[in-house]
C-alpha cells in the first residue's frame, strides 16, 4: 500500500466524518426537544407553544438537511476509499448499515416531510406522531451505526474464513448486543441531547438579553435547561459505562488517554495534568489524584490498570502467534484441506490480525526480523498526547455541561431569568458541547489506532487501491463543497434567529420592557 | 449450517432484492431527479419554479432513502460488489455524490431568502443534482455491461485498472443518456398528475414527449449494441451455487452476444425488454392524449423493464472484469456469508412492507395538485 494514498483517505475519512457530526448530533437532540415541546402544545393548546415548535423547527430543518446531505458521503466512502475493508469485514459491517437504511433513515425521512408540510393536512395528534417518528429514525439511526461503529471496537461474533479472505458472523446476537455498542450509543445520543440543549438555552439567552420575544425565549429555555440537566448528567455518567467497558477490550486505548506507560501497584492513580512523551515514554510534571482511576476503571481496589509497556509487551506475543496465523492462511489458500495448517489456524487464527501488522515492515510476516515485530508492537500505542489531552477537554466540557444546566434548572425554576451574567455565560457555552462531541470521535477512532477493525484488521491495509492525485482531488472537492455550504448554513441559522419566532407575525406576548428594570415575568 | 433456506436460494433472493431497491429508487427517487433536471426550463417564473418544487417537496427525502439504502444493501449483502465497483468509479462516485449533496441543501435553502440571484443559483444547483447523477448512474451501467477494468489479488484485494474518462465511452454515454431520458419522461409524467393544469404542466408533456421518444430510441439502440456489439460473458468453467464467495474460483471468457443467451434459453424474459419499449410507448400515447395516470403507469413500466433487462441480461453476472474475465463477480461467488444473508432477508421481509405502508400514507396525506394559489398561501412551502 502506498503510506500517502493510506493517509490521504483517512484524512478524507476524518474531515468528513467530523464534518458530518457537526449536524447529526443538533438532529438527535433537537427531534426530541421538538417532541417535547409539541406534546406541551398538544396537552395546552396554546399557540404560543406551536410557535415555539415551529420556530426551532426551522433551525432544525437547516441543520438537518446538512446532516442528510454528508450522510451521503458516509454511506459510500467505505467503498469508495476503504475497498479493502469493505471486502473484509463488510459480511458483519454491512447489516448495520443496510438496516439503519430500512428501519431507520426511511422513517425519519419520509416523516420529516410530513412534518414541515403536514401542520395543515394532520390533527394535532397526527402532527405529533410524525415528529415523533422523526425523533425515532434519527435515534434508531444512531443506534444503528454505533453498532456498526462498537463492533470496530471491539469485534464479537465473526470469525476470519480462509476461503474468503474475509471476516465472517458466526453469532449476530452478539454484534447486536455488544456492549461497547450499547455504552457508545448512550452516550453519543446524549451528548447530541447536551448539543441540542445548549444551542436553545444559549439563543434564549440571547433573546432575553436583548429583550426580544421574551414569553418564547422563557419557555424555550424551560424546556432546554430541564432536558440539558439530565442529558448532560446521562452523557458523563455514561461516559464512565463506556470507559469501564474499555477495560475489558481496549486496555491500550485507556492507557493512553491516562498516558499510563507502566503497570501501577492497584488501585492506579487516575493522571490529571501532565505532559506525555512519546519519545522518553514518560508523563512529565505529572499531577496525580491516588486510586481514582483504578476505581473507575475495575470498580475495585485490587486490580491493576494494564501499562502500556505491558501491552506492548502483550501485543508482541500475539504478533509471534499471528506470523503462525498468517503462515496457516497461505498454506490453506493453496490447499484449504491441508490438516496441519487447519490445525495451527484453529491455534493461532485469532492473532491473524497482529501478524498482518507485520506487512507495514515486510512482505511475508514469517520472514520478519525481532526488530520488525518490535516496532510492530510499539504500532499498537496510539498517539499518547492526543489521546491524553483530547480526554480532559473532552470531559471538563462535560462537567461545565453539568454545572451550566444544573443553574440554568435552578434559575429557571426560580424563575429567575433576568440573571445577565448567566445569560451571557449560555450563549458563550454553545460551541462548547461541538468541541467536546468532536473530540470524542478523535478518542474513539484515533484511540484505537493502528486498527481499523481492532485487533483483526490494521487500517493501513484497509484502503483502497487509488492514487494520490484521485485522493487529491476528492479532498478539494469536498473542502470546497462543505466550505461553501457551512457558510451558507451558518448564515441562514445566523439569519433565522435575527428575524426571530415571530417573523412577519406580531409577538403576541410581548416583552414588558428592557429586562433588568423589570421583575421576572411569569412564563 | 441449518437455515431455512440454502445458500443459491438466497443468493438468488438477494440478487432479486437488490434489484428491487435499484427499481424502487429509479421509481421515486426517479422522478426527483427529472423533476430537478427539468426545474430551469418548466419554470420560467419563480411562483412557477416553486410550484414544481413543492410537487415533490414534501416526499423527496423518502425516496432518496432508497439510494442510500441500495449503498447500504449492496454493501451487506454483496461486499465484493460494494467494493469494487465504487472504489474503481472512485471520481465517478465523487461527482455524484458532490451533485446528490446539493439537492437536500438546494431544496430546503432556495426559499430561505428572497432574493432572485440567490434562487436562480440553487435552480441551478438543483439541475446540476438532478441531471449529473442520472448520468452517471447510466455511464456506470455502461461500463458494467461492456466489463469493468478490475483485477483481484490472490488475497481477494480489488486493483482498477481504468481512468475517470475512460468511462465514457460511446455505448456508456448512450446508456447515460438513456437514463437521463428515462428519469426525465417519468419525471414530466410525475409533475403532470401532480400539478394543476396550465403553463408548467403544458411544458412538462412537452419534456415528457421527448424524452419518451429519445427512450425508445436509445433503448432501441443500447438492446442492438448489446446483441451486436461484441460484448458479452460467459462462465466456462464448473458453476457452484452453493459454494465459498470467492471470484477466483469461477472462470469466465469475454464472448460476443453472450448477453442473449439467456433470453435464447428463457424466452418469457423477453418480457423485461418488451415492458421497457411498451412502457415508453405507453408513456408517450398517455403524454400526447392528457390520461395522465396511464402515461406515469408507463413510465413507470418503462423504467422496471429497463433496469430488469440489464439485470437479466447479464445474469449471473453483477460485475464483470474486462482485464481479468476470472476475476468477475457473479451471483454465485461474491455474496455475503449464508447467514448474513438470511438475517437479512429477515430483516427485509419484516420492514419493507412497513416502510411501504407509511410511505403510502404519508403520500395519502400529501397528496393533490399543487397549484399556484398554495405556492402563495401556504407558509410551509419550499
Amino acid at each position: 500500500m502506498d503510506p500517502g494514498v493510506v493517509d490521504l483517505s483517512r484524512l478524507q475519512f476524518a474531515l468528513t466524518a467530523l464534518y458530518h457530526f457537526l449536524f447529526v448530533p443538533l438532529t438527535l437532540g433537537l427531534s426530541f426537544l421538538l417532541v417535547i415541546m409539541e406534546s406541551i402544545y398538544v396537552m395546552t393548546g396554546r399557540p404560543i407553544w406551536r410557535t415555539i415548535t415551529q420556530f426551532w423547527g426551522v433551525i432544525f430543518g437547516i441543520n438537518f438537511v446538512l446532516g442528510v446531505a454528508t450522510g451521503l458521503t458516509m454511506e459510500f466512502q467505505f467503498g469508495t476509499n476503504w475497498s479493502y475493508f469493505s471486502h473484509y469485514v463488510g459480511d458483519i459491517f454491512g447489516a448495520p448499515l443496510a438496516i439503519e437504511g430500512l428501519m431507520a433513515f426511511f422513517l425519519e425521512a419520509t416523516f420529516v416531510g410530513l412534518m414541515f408540510f403536514g401542520w395543515e393536512r394532520l390533527s394535532k395528534l397526527g402532527h405529533l406522531f410524525a415528529t415523533f417518528m422523526v425523533a425515532l429514525g434519527t435515534n434508531l439511526s444512531a443506534l444503528w451505526i454505533l453498532i456498526a461503529n462498537g463492533w470496530m471496537q471491539n469485534p464479537v461474533g465473526a470469525v476470519f474464513n480462509p476461503e474468503t479472505m474475509r471476516m465472517e458472523v458466526n453469532d449476530f446476537a452478539a454484534v447486536l448486543f455488544n456492549p461497547i455498542a450499547q455504552a457508545k450509543f448512550v452516550h453519543t445520543v446524549s451528548a447530541g441531547y447536551v448539543i441540542a440543549s445548549v444551542l436553545v438555552l444559549g439563543i434564549s439567552a440571547l433573546y432575553l438579553l436583548r429583550g426580544q420575544w421574551v414569553g418564547f425565549a422563557r419557555r424555550s429555555m424551560t424546556v432546554a435547561a430541564a432536558f440539558g440537566l439530565a442529558s448532560s448528567l446521562s452523557v458523563v455518567v455514561l461516559g464512565d459505562e463506556s470507559g469501564y467497558a474499555l477495560t475489558d477490550n481496549q486496555k491500550m486505548k485507556l492507557a493512553a488517554i491516562e498516558a499510563a506507560w507502566h503497570t501501577e501497584a492497584a488501585p492506579a492513580g487516575l493522571t490529571l495534568f501532565g505532559l506525555p512523551n512519546s519519545t522518553t515514554r514518560e508523563t512529565e510534571y505529572a499531577v496525580n489524584i491516588p486510586w481514582v482511576l483504578g476505581v473507575i476503571a475495575t470498580r475495585s481496589l485490587d486490580k491493576e490498570v494494564t501499562g502500556m509497556s505491558e501491552l506492548v509487551l502483550l501485543a508482541q506475543e500475539r504478533i509471534e502467534s499471528g506470523r503462525e496465523a498468517f503462515g496457516a492462511v497461505e498454506a490453506l489458500k493453496a490447499n484449504p484441506n491441508d490438516p496441519a495448517a487447519r490445525e495451527a489456524f484453529a491455534r493461532h487464527g485469532r492473532d491473524l490480525g497482529y501478524g498482518l501488522l507485520l506487512t507495514r515492515y515486510v512482505a511475508d510476516p514469517r520472514n520478519a526480523t525481532p526488530e520488525q515485530i518490535q516496532r510492530a508492537a510499539w504500532d499498537t500505542v496510539p498517539n499518547v498526547p492526543l489521546m491524553f489531552w483530547s480526554f480532559r477537554i473532552m470531559a471538563s466540557i462535560g462537567f461545565a455541561m453539568i454545572a451550566l444546566f444544573s443553574t440554568a434548572f435552578l434559575l429557571c425554576s426560580l424563575r429567575k431569568f433576568d440573571q445577565r451574567w448567566f445569560l451571557r455565560l449560555a450563549v458563550i457555552a454553545i460551541p462548547l458541547p461541538w468541541i467536546a462531541t468532536e473530540l470524542g470521535w478523535v478518542i474513539a477512532e484515533m484511540g484505537r489506532q493502528p486498527w481499523a477493525i481492532e485487533g483483526v484488521l490494521p487500517t493501513f491495509l484497509g484502503a483502497s487501491s487509488l492514487s494520490r492525485t484521485e485522493l487529491w482531488l476528492t479532498l478539494a472537492g469536498f473542502t470546497l463543497v462543505y466550505g461553501v455550504l457551512a457558510v451558507i448554513e451558518v448564515g441562514l441559522i445566523v439569519r433565522t434567529v435575527k428575524k426571530g419566532p415571530f417573523a412577519g407575525h406580531e409577538d403576541p406576548n410581548p416583552a414588558p420592557g428592557a429586562l433588568p428594570a423589570t421583575p421576572a415575568m411569569v412564563g | 449450517m441449518d437455515l431455512a433456506y440454502d445458500y443459491a436460494t438466497l443468493r438468488l433472493i438477494w440478487w432479486g432484492l437488490m434489484g428491487v431497491l435499484l427499481i424502487g429508487f429509479a421509481l421515486t427517487d426517479g422522478w426527483d431527479l427529472g423533476v430537478a433536471a427539468m426545474l430551469p426550463f418548466v419554470g420560467k417564473t419563480d411562483v412557477e419554479r416553486r410550484m414544481v418544487i413543492n410537487a415533490i417537496g414534501p416526499t423527496w427525502e423518502g425516496n432518496q432513502v432508497w439510494f442510500i439504502l441500495g449503498g447500504g444493501a449492496i454493501f451487506a449483502a454483496w461486499p465484493f460488489v460494494y467494493a469494487v465497483s465504487f472504489s474503481g468509479f472512485y471520481l465517478a462516485m465523487f461527482v455524484v455524490l458532490a451533485s446528490l449533496i446539493l439537492r437536500p441543501v438546494g431544496f430546503k435553502y432556495r426559499s430561505k431568502k428572497p432574493d432572485p440571484a440567490w434562487r436562480t443559483r440553487w435552480d441551478w444547483a438543483l439541475f446540476i443534482g438532478g441531471f449529473v447523477p442520472s448520468l452517471v448512474f447510466g455511464v456506470a451501467v455502461g461500463n458494467v455491461l461492456q466489463g469493468v477494468p478490475f483485477r483481484l489479488d490472490g488475497n481477494l484485494r480489488a486493483f482498477y485498472e481504468g481512468s475517470f474518462f475512460g468511462l465514457f465511452t460511446p455505448f456508456s454515454l448512450l446508456c447515460g443518456l438513456l437514463s437521463v431520458a428515462m428519469v426525465v419522461l417519468h419525471g414530466a409524467a410525475f409533475l403532470s398528475v401532480r400539478i394543476e393544469r396550465g403553463p408548467v404542466h403544458d411544458r412538462a408533456r412537452r419534456f415528457g414527449t421527448w424524452a419518451a421518444l429519445a427512450s425508445l430510441v436509445l433503448f432501441a439502440l443500447g438492446w442492438a449494441y448489446v446483441a451486436w456489439g461484441g460484448i458479452g460473458f460467459r462462465i466456462t468453467g464448473a458453476i457452484d451455487p452453493v459454494g465459498a464467495s470467492n471470484p477466483l474460483r469461477t472462470t469466465s471468457v469475454r464472448e460476443a452476444g453472450a448477453w442473449l443467451a439467456n433470453y435464447r434459453a428463457y424466452p418469457w424474459m423477453m418480457i423485461a425488454p418488451a415492458l421497457g419499449f411498451l412502457g415508453a410507448a405507453l408513456a408517450l400515447l398517455g403524454i400526447r392524449a392528457k390520461w395522465e395516470v396511464p402515461a406515469f403507469a408507463g413510465s413507470a413500466l418503462s423504467a422496471f423493464g429497463i433496469i430488469a433487462t440489464v439485470g437479466l441480461s447479464m445474469f449471473p453476472y453483477i460485475l464483470p472484469s474486462s482485464v481479468d474475465a476470472n476475476s468477475s463477480l457473479t451471483v454465485w461467488n461474491a455474496s455475503s456469508s449464508q447467514r448474513t444473508l438470511f438475517i437479512m432477508v429477515v430483516v427485509t421481509v419484516i420492514f419493507l412492507p412497513l416502510v411501504l405502508a407509511y410511505t403510502a400514507w404519508v403520500y395519502k396525506v400529501l397528496w393533490g395538485r399543487v397549484t399556484t394559489e398554495d405556492v402563495g398561501r401556504n407558509p410551509h412551502f419550499y
